[in-house]
């Protein structure tokens, strides 16, 4: 709270009654921006943005610049989050609705998967499973920890198995069962693995072969203490897989996972869900305007 | 998505070209630059800002005597300083113990559990050492069953007791396991916390207390960002640690994250990971990691083209 009440006094002492935005306060704002894993390019953008705003607006009052500013750095994330917490909706049309999850390694793909089929559990809906980490030891008993919590069923076969297999017979049995959402858990994989980046591409196509046009979701789950590598993530995946959500993990620490703004930006993917701990109900759906605030609050 | 540094300095350094002594005016594009590439790289806001000051002092008043272009003598005051800076003595792993227990720390995910099997793993089959690991996560779900799995793999034994959740107790008795079972290396693997969870944060206090280890290490995901700092500055105020392990190595990150860590807690870079296998171990060599971190591939053809 600290800061943010010295950052925006500073900045509306700078600001207040100019028409441009000086130096001493672009300054804070970039080392605001940069030190919340923004990236140089997107805070340049953003500071763009802002200066052009003040010129525009001319004579602002510190409660209408703490309001530009918000709204600027809010704007450049994609248009699509609801900003009702408890909302886990999912389009009626698609039965069963079916989510892809993939990331790099340990970003929380699994644990996201349990506490999002929690969610659509509570909504009444019929979930599945499919334990497609095959690779990662325990990580099949990982997600099975996961399914027993929630209580839903999970499709698993051998550790090393085919994880495009494993695909292919969780959406046969989620169909037969009449399931409403299916969720795939995948191997955490670098995304300059080509051959890793293939397999995805792999899974993805078995699954059309059960139901077309699956997967409905392909959730790209980032570390939100990752920096800059994550515009590189996001990117190779979207390539392999087109990433079209995107949840951010660990928020509840000291981390605040900036770099999501220029990723939503350049490749517009809207962030969906925030995880904030390990528990399973710790995951969120995405509050543009509180996300942005973070930044200006010190949790440290 | 980012040019690499090389390209920036060969924009910057047309200014720098032709001045026989390095200045103020010429010197202040090209620093600019070091500092984006720093940023980009993830290197902490308020470390970049520094590292360009130093690097400025050193330069300035420079004169180039030598075959060495002012753009030269830049890049190689960028990369000497960076290589020392993550330098310093790097002893090793302490293994002095009767037996030699080491403790592993980090947050969610780092890393922790993987580099536990390596290192058991390396010091079997590297140093002829009797390694015992011991599953001392009592939280991660199937955490205990993936280390299982991991030490299967690497024909290591595993202590856990499942039943037990008190870190604390299964640490002590993993211990005492391999006193008396002539292990004389112990690799005790915990659950991922975060710097702000203080009863956690307490846990990992105690099992330190109660087991002294000879080496406890600090395990951090190498792409990391601006939090790099707080987290390891918060575990070194609780642990003290030894030495720090980054690990995904393998990945295209540039890893700024070790000239944060490193210069916040003055700790060496022990040994990095480099895949998921049990043989993606190696040691860290701060000059290639300088050269990483500054997106410059091959520094000599920079200093040829400068
Ligand atoms: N504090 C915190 N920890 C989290 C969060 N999400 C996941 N974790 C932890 O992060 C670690 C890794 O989570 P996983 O779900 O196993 O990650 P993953 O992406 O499936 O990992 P791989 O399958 O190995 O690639 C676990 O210890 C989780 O409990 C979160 O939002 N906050
Ligand atoms: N590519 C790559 N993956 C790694 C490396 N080290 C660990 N991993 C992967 O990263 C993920 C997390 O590793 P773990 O060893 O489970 O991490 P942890 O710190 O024990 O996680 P928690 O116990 O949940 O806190 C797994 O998918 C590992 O296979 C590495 O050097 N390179
Ligand atoms: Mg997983
Ligand atoms: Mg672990």
């Amino acid at each position: 709270e600290k800061t943010k009440t010295s950052f925006f006094s500073k900045l509306g002492k700078a600001v207040v009654g100019k028409s441009k935005v000086d130096d001493e306060v672009l300054d804070s704002l970039e080392e605001v921006l940069v030190s919340s894993d923004v990236g140089v390019n997107t805070t340049l953008k953003i500071i763009e943005r802002i200066e052009a705003r003040v010129n525009r607006d001319k004579y602002l009052g510190v409660q209408e610049l703490n309001l530009i500013l918000r709204e600027e750095i809010a704007g450049l994330l994609s248009e699509t989050n609801s900003g009702d917490e408890t909302d886990y909706s999912i389009p009626k049309d698609k039965k069963p609705y079916v989510i892809m999850v993939v990331g790099v390694n340990g970003v929380g793909k699994t644990t996201t998967i349990g506490k999002l089929a929690y969610q659509f559990k509570k909504k009444g809906l019929k979930v599945v499973l499919g334990a497609a980490d095959t690779f990662r030891a325990a990580a099949i008993d990982q997600l099975q920890v996961w399914a027993d919590r929630v209580d839903v069923p999970i499709v698993r076969q051998e550790m090393g198995s085919d994880p495009a297999s494993v695909a292919f017979d969780t959406l046969s049995s989620a169909v037969s069962q009449n399931a409403d959402v299916v969720i795939i858990d995948t191997a955490g994989r670098l995304h300059n693995k080509v051959n890793l980046m293939n397999e995805l591409t792999k899974v993805k196509r078995v699954m059309q072969k059960v139901v077309a046009d699956t997967p409905h979701d392909v959730l790209l789950v980032l570390d939100g203490s990752t920096g800059q590598n994550a515009f590189e993530q996001a990117k190779q995946f979207t390539k392999a897989t087109e990433v079209t959500s995107l949840a951010v993990t660990k928020l509840d620490g000291t981390a605040k996972g900036g770099v999501v703004i220029g990723i939503s930006d350049e490749f517009q993917i809207p962030v969906k869900y925030i995880g904030v701990g390990e528990g399973i109900e710790d995951l969120q759906v995405f509050n543009k305007m509180e996300f942005v605030d973070s930044f200006f609050s010190n949790k440290a | 998505m980012f040019d690499n540094l090389s390209e920036k300095l060969d924009k910057a350094l047309h200014v720098l070209k032709g001045h026989g002594q390095i200045t103020e005016i010429n010197v202040a594009e090209t620093l600019k630059e070091v500092r984006r590439a720093l940023l980009d790289a993830d290197v902490n806001f308020k470390i970049a800002k520094e590292f360009t000051n130093t690097v400025k002092e050193k330069a300035l008043g420079q004169d180039v005597l030598t075959s060495l272009q002012p753009g030269q003598l830049m890049v190689k005051l960028v990369k000497d300083e960076l290589t020392q800076l993550m330098g310093g003595d790097v002893e090793g792993i302490n293994l002095s113990g009767a037996p030699s227990i080491i403790l592993m720390s980090g947050l969610q995910g780092s890393g922790k559990t993987t580099f536990s099997g390596k290192l058991a793993n390396f010091l079997q089959t590297k140093k002829s050492k009797k390694a015992l690991l011991v599953a001392c996560d009592v939280y991660r779900p199937a955490a205990i069953d993936q280390l299982h799995v991991v030490g299967e793999q690497i024909g290591v034994e595993v202590f856990s007791d499942r039943g037990n959740t008190d870190p604390v107790a299964i640490s002590k008795a993993g211990i005492a396991h391999a006193k008396a079972n002539g292990f004389n290396v112990v690799i005790i693997d915990t659950a991922g916390r975060l710097a702000v969870d203080e009863q956690m944060m307490n846990e990992i206090a105690n099992i330190h207390k109660a087991i002294e280890p000879q080496e406890t290490l600090f395990v951090v995901d190498s792409m990391t960002g601006q939090d790099a700092v707080n987290t390891a500055k918060a575990f070194n105020d609780v642990l003290n640690f030894d030495g720090v392990i980054l690990t995904k190595l393998d990945g295209d990150t540039r890893g700024g994250a070790a000239i944060s860590i490193k210069s916040v807690v003055n700790k060496p870079i022990k040994f990095i990971g480099t895949g998921e296998k049990m043989d993606a171990i190696d040691v860290f060599y701060p000059s290639r990691m300088a050269d990483r971190i500054l997106g410059m591939g091959d520094v000599v053809s920079l200093v040829e083209r400068a």
